[in-house]
């Protein structure tokens, strides 16, 4: 075990990745020279030269398309897209080649990319700068999706995107860079499709993904102190969606809140909850809630975007208001 | 004006010395073969047994198999949408392209794909695509990785992109070149200008209607080659080719052609006046090479028509192989959308439940 950053995690894996295996290389914009605008790429166009590092020009579509096009011939690019408000440019060749060419082409092709891009607001960058768009990727049959909380998941599931053989969107968080942790050492190749219990607890269930896991663990951590046992299921994966660990934790503690960094309507809360409905709908002791963020293109102002954003205080709040919905008394539930 | 108003401002004499009677011979036959093939599709189109859209070759043919006379085997194809053509001489046969017209499970891509979505790896033909321009980027990325593999020679692979006029206004072709043009990537894009994207001319949807020249940004140069002589087309295809392997020099080729047809089988065309569909029609290349060779000698009446008469044999077996082959089977339907298998991988049908548990 080492203790790093989210940021550390990320660097080491591509660093590892690059040296295991000559098919692998990395391409966008400013990853060498400027080492990255979130400095994920520092030191490695230095270790591994302009063939495996390629800057490229603002032209998301060109580059991404590109990196589509050398998969299908047998490479494994690793693109870094600065933002995800930015994949956007990008979304044609994610969703209508990307996501299509194996089926489309028989299953005779596939197409091992990884888009690594950073989501979420809060940094006052403004509404073209702050969005959570997973779910319009998390929405498409072809594509994996994957959103790690953690440093050491962040190496794993890495890892485990560099050596599928499918494209997978890799969201991470500008919230999360600097978030330290253990991480094992060694290789470590994670498991896609699968959700982790980030920790346990009895009264309720909390669902969360990337960011909002650290979030959901701060406040269990603080009802814990009042005798509350809250239960944080981390994602981890968003498509594909394991949806029986949700349902089997909901089945445990009979409640659920889902905190999403995304907006609320159509959002991935909502198929969670619709999942909650469907597998666990005979044990649930109060209607399934959503903290979600607020539906407005996020303004600039800092009292504007934290009001804007869901937090701890709104967690809290909504947990508060489903215990009290299922007139909770404590131990009464255990 | 610009010169795209008709072919004539395009490079290349029709001088065939040189050539051997059994190239040229091969040639005419492949015409043949694309025309039969193309004219049967949308019978069947009209019959019902092809379904989505159907974008037919008719009027490019000496295109069609000029190009692919000048791609080696090795070389990767990519296609825009209007590909059943470019399938047949890329070797995946004509019944498994009828067969994937139909939906068949025989079809090249098992009937995942239609009219618009040939593909065989195997033969380096990357695919049809649906999208407008949306081919591009991948096909530079291929050359991409070709660049990355290999060195330039005169045995290098190269990749060829086909696009039509429409597309060179989208954002992916130009984002490709600037791409293509700054890191000296092995590809030529083979522009078909039939004068019309869908409807629209290209005078009317570009503000530089010689497309040949609009990699003039991106340092690539253009050359425009007249369409309808396939060993014109060969051989500006295979110039354009060796300076792609040799020099990592990406080219533009602009083929100058007309589309015989409306943009689909579905589409009367009704928008185009009467003489240029008569100029269309007069600018046939089947029948203008069927004469030039009978003229010069290298095929009679009775050899032509016998030609004729084999093509129409193979798309009748074609046709025969389609119609009896079996539909791809429901059950497989999920196997196909990922090549690495991970839990929870989504395999519920419409009306299933969504959560199961153990």
């Amino acid at each position: 075990m080492t203790e790093m950053t989210y940021r550390q995690a990320l660097n080491e894996t591509l660093r590892a990745e690059l040296k295991r295996d000559e098919n692998v290389y990395l391409i966008g914009e400013e990853i060498g020279v400027f080492e990255g605008s979130y400095k994920i790429t520092a030191g490695l166009l230095k270790e591994f030269g302009p063939k495996r590092v390629v800057d490229t020009p603002i032209s998301e579509e060109g580059f991404t398309g590109v990196a589509i096009g050398s998969a299908m011939l047998g490479l494994r690019p690793v693109v870094e897209i600065m933002t995800i408000n930015f994949s956007l440019i990008a979304i044609d060749q994610i969703v209508n080649h990307a996501a299509k060419i194996r089926t489309m082409f028989g299953g005779e092709v596939s197409v091992p990319i990884v888009i690594r891009t950073p989501g979420g607001g809060g940094q006052q960058l403004a509404a073209t700068h702050s969005q959570n768009l997973e779910v319009w990727y998390a929405h498409i049959p072809g594509l994996k999706v994957v959103a790690p909380s953690n440093p050491a998941d962040a190496k794993a599931l890495l890892t485990a995107a560099i050596r599928d053989d499918d494209p997978v969107l890799f969201l991470e968080n500008l919230g999360l860079y600097n978030l330290k942790g253990d991480v094992p050492d060694g290789e470590q190749v994670g498991e896609i499709g699968t959700a982790a219990i980030a920790k346990e607890g009895t009264d309720i269930t909390v669902v969360s993904y990337s960011r909002g896991v650290v979030t959901a663990l701060e406040v269990a951590k603080e009802f814990a102190e009042k005798g509350v046992s809250v239960e944080v299921v981390d994602l981890r994966s968003l498509r594909p969606l394991d949806r029986n660990t949700i349902c089997e934790s909901v089945r445990k503690t009979s409640r659920a809140v889902i905190f999403e960094d995304d907006l609320l309507s159509y959002g991935i809360g909502a198929e969670i909850s619709a999942t909650i409905g469907e597998g666990a709908f005979d044990w649930l002791d109060a209607p399934v809630r959503r903290v979600a963020g607020a539906e407005v293109p996020l303004p600039y102002a800092k009292p504007l975007e934290r009001a804007a954003m869901p937090d701890a205080a709104d967690l809290t709040k909504v947990i508060n208001e489903t215990l009290a919905a299922s007139a909770f008394k404590g131990d009464q539930n255990v | 004006m610009a010169d795209t108003q008709r072919p004539t401002g395009a490079k290349g004499s029709a001088k065939q010395k040189g050539e051997s009677a059994k190239a040229l011979r091969g040639y005419y036959e492949q015409m043949v073969l694309v025309r039969e093939f193309e004219l049967r599709a949308s019978e069947m189109y009209a019959r019902a047994k092809v379904g989505g859209y159907c974008h037919l070759n008719l009027g490019e043919e000496a295109t069609v198999v000029g190009l692919m006379a000048a791609l080696k085997a090795t070389d990767y194809l990519f296609m825009g949408y209007r590909d059943h053509g470019y399938a047949l001489m890329r070797g995946l046969g004509a019944g498994p392209v009828m067969a994937e017209l139909f939906g068949k499970a025989t079809g090249v891509v098992g009937g995942y794909g239609g009219s618009m979505h040939m593909f065989d790896l195997e033969r380096r033909t990357m695919g049809g695509y649906g999208i407008v321009g949306g081919q591009i980027p991948p096909a530079t990325g291929a050359a991409f990785a070709i660049n990355y593999r290999s060195k330039a020679g005169k045995s290098a692979d190269a990749v060829m992109c086909i696009l039509g006029d429409g597309t060179t206004n989208i954002g992916a072709f130009h984002e490709s070149l600037n791409l293509a043009g700054l890191w000296k990537l092995p590809i030529v894009y083979v522009i078909t200008n039939n004068r019309l994207g869908m409807g629209t001319p290209v005078e009317l949807s570009t503000a530089e209607p010689d497309l040949y020249k609009r990699g003039s940004s991106y340092r690539i140069p253009g050359t425009r080659v007249d369409g309808h002589d396939p060993v014109v087309v060969r051989d500006a295809a295979l110039a354009a080719l060796e300076q792609a392997r040799v020099e990592r020099q990406p080219v533009i080729l602009e083929l100058m052609m007309y589309r015989l047809k409306g943009h689909s089988v579905v589409d009367p065309a009704r928008y185009r006046s009467k003489e240029d569909t008569e100029e269309a029609q007069a600018n046939d290349p089947v029948p203008a090479f069927r004469n030039k060779l009978v003229k010069s000698k290298v095929l009679d009446e009775k050899a032509a028509d016998a030609i004729h008469d084999a093509a129409e044999k193979i798309v009748n077996e074609a046709v025969e192989f389609a119609d009896s082959s079996p539909d791809p089977e429901i059950s497989e339907m999920f196997k196909r959308v990922y090549a690495t298998q991970v839990p929870n991988m989504p395999d519920r049908f419409p009306g299933d439940p969504v959560v199961v548990m153990s």
